[in-house]
């Protein structure tokens, strides 16, 4: 892909993030492009998901946590008072790092956000459900125990589940906050195949601390390190041709 | 290692022994209910009003208290509900979290726990004079409402309180409103624990004696309406205790049997109810 294509989703200016404990984030400036996918990489506690919660505000739940600085969404600034925090998470959605599906049916899993939001037609409902199922590679596994309770799901299951459930509210974007770190090797593998066909769709921004991962996965790279922005750029540049010497480092595995 | 391995036993039969003992006095007090009550227990106990005469051993029931107990714990408890949902909502960090007034109101409340209900009857008594009031249903019905919002406060809110931040978050990600995830979701995965606090909170409403004693009055009628005197049985108990004759007291232990079985009953009954729901609970 060319650089000039690329169209920007996120816009993030000087973001800055204070938590009691601490500066989290420091100048954080960086365009998130849109329809692709793109890796937060960095080692634990870079402040990666603190970078992805400000996306939908999610840090808002944080207490104690000060903002500064600026997140456009489509020109719009998320933490502008005028901004409608629910409307923003509604377009932007998010796949925790553990698997967390709600307390109540598979099938209510998938309809709650849609019906929350306005959707009362049954039929219509029962359309989304399939088809986001369907869409995580979830249906036939479950299409016969719709009204089973959500927790009676593997772990992996349940994962895909709330990806379904995400991408049922038809966001915009779609944040992933180490989505597999929980799971095993093989519903690991399963996530990511489905990320990688989501990209087509949504812009996905994918939290991790496992190169390997983001190596398979990224079109697009941001490197944190200690709440700095090191480096960013399209992932075939940053991993064969770092500018920064940290990055280098990472990259081969001097410190994770 | 001979005397960590001795500590592990020793702790062992320590708490086995404090179980035991806790069993064995609810046992007893059960066991004791029904040796005395059982043999006084009859159909008529549980289907007619007090006869004339009945205090002093003749024919009749406590039909009037086992329809007054209900109509008293019900009304109270279906009234402490909602409100106890409402304060143990904002109690949580979402809203009022760790403000002053959260943790005042939390101070207050289990104070308010302390405080013995005959000062709530007396309380009423008071409020039932300035107001005009007579000894009614009503009155008692918002005594005991009043003597169960601490205890289904409290509970509710560390029921509340114990669904984990996740699950919040995984709702709020979708976009829904703090109400929206609270009801929808947060009280939904907390429904066993509200439900104890609701069951804790009847439990303690049904068995008082001292906060209805000025404010219901006592009848041998079923209550016609909210603003009729109305008979209980924990007042039952009470009063046929202290007949000097031994039929009477013997009835008094029937009462009190029954009263544990309205108990149970309604215990059991909630339980079977929710379990349609609880199954979607995330362990």
């Amino acid at each position: 892909m060319s650089e000039q294509k690329m169209q920007t989703q996120i816009q993030i200016q000087d973001l800055n993030v204070h938590y009691e404990s601490g500066h989290i984030l420091k100048d954080i400036s960086v365009d998130i492009p849109e329809k692709q996918l793109t890796v937060i990489m960095g080692p634990s506690g870079c402040g990666k998901t603190t970078l992805l919660r400000c996306m939908n505000r999610l840090v808002d739940l944080t207490e104690g946590a000060k903002v500064s600085g600026k997140v456009l969404f489509d020109g719009m600034d998320v933490f502008s008072p005028k901004s409608d925090v629910t409307d923003l998470r509604k377009r932007i959605g998010m796949l925790a790092q553990r698997p967390c599906p709600l307390p109540m049916s598979i099938y209510n899993n998938v309809a709650y956000g849609p019906r929350v939001h306005g959707l009362k037609d049954r039929k219509k409902l029962q359309k989304i459900v399939e088809d986001c199922l369907k869409t995580v590679g979830l249906w036939d596994e479950v299409k016969d125990r719709l009204d089973m309770p959500a927790s009676s799901l593997s772990l992996g299951q349940q994962q895909r589940l709330c990806l379904a459930r995400s991408i049922a509210v038809d966001p915009e974007v779609i944040l992933c906050d180490e989505p597999t770190s929980a799971l095993d090797p093989i519903s690991s593998q399963r996530i990511e195949k489905k990320l990688l066909e989501l990209k087509k769709r949504y812009t996905v921004v994918v939290v991790t601390h496992n190169l390997r991962q983001a190596k398979r996965l990224a079109d697009y790279v941001i490197f944190l390190y200690m709440g700095r922005l090191v480096e960013h750029g399209p992932a075939e540049k940053i991993f064969s041709n770092p500018k920064e010497e940290k990055t280098r480092e990472y990259l081969n595995g001097k410190f994770s | 290692m001979n005397r960590r391995k001795l500590e592990e036993a020793a702790f062992k039969v320590l708490m086995i022994g404090a179980t035991f003992a806790v069993a064995a006095s609810l046992f007893a007090i059960v066991g004791i209910v029904l040796w005395k009550g059982l043999p006084a227990l009859d159909l008529a106990m549980i289907t007619q009003i007090p006869k004339g005469g009945y205090y002093l051993g003749k024919e009749g029931g406590i039909l009037n208290a086992i329809v007054g107990s209900l109509y008293l714990a019900f009304g109270a408890t279906a009234l402490a509900f909602p409100v106890s949902l409402l304060v143990a909502l904002f109690l949580q960090k979402d809203y009022s979290g760790n403000s002053w007034f959260g943790n005042f109101s939390r101070f207050s409340l289990d104070v308010l726990w302390g405080v013995p209900s005959i000062v709530y009857g007396a309380f009423g008594f008071t409020v039932m004079i300035f107001l005009g009031m007579k000894a009614s249903l009503l009155a008692g019905i918002l005594v005991l409402a009043l003597l169960e919002l601490p205890i289904m406060i409290r509970a509710m809110e560390e029921a509340i309180r114990m669904v984990s931040s996740e699950i919040k978050e995984a709702s709020y990600a979708l976009g829904l409103t703090r109400f929206e995830t609270m009801l929808k979701v947060v009280c939904r995965q907390a429904l066993p624990g509200i439900l104890t606090a609701v069951l804790l909170a009847f439990g303690r409403g049904i068995g008082d004696a001292a906060s209805i004693l000025f404010t219901t009055g006592y009848t041998d009628q079923l209550p016609a309406s909210l603003f009729d005197p109305v008979a209980s049985l924990p007042l039952a108990v009470f009063f046929q205790l202290g007949t000097p004759f031994a039929e009477v007291q013997q009835r008094a232990y029937a009462s009190a049997a029954i009263l544990l079985v309205v108990v149970l009953a309604t215990s059991l009954a909630s339980r079977l109810l929710a379990n349609k729901f609880m199954k979607y609970v995330v362990r």
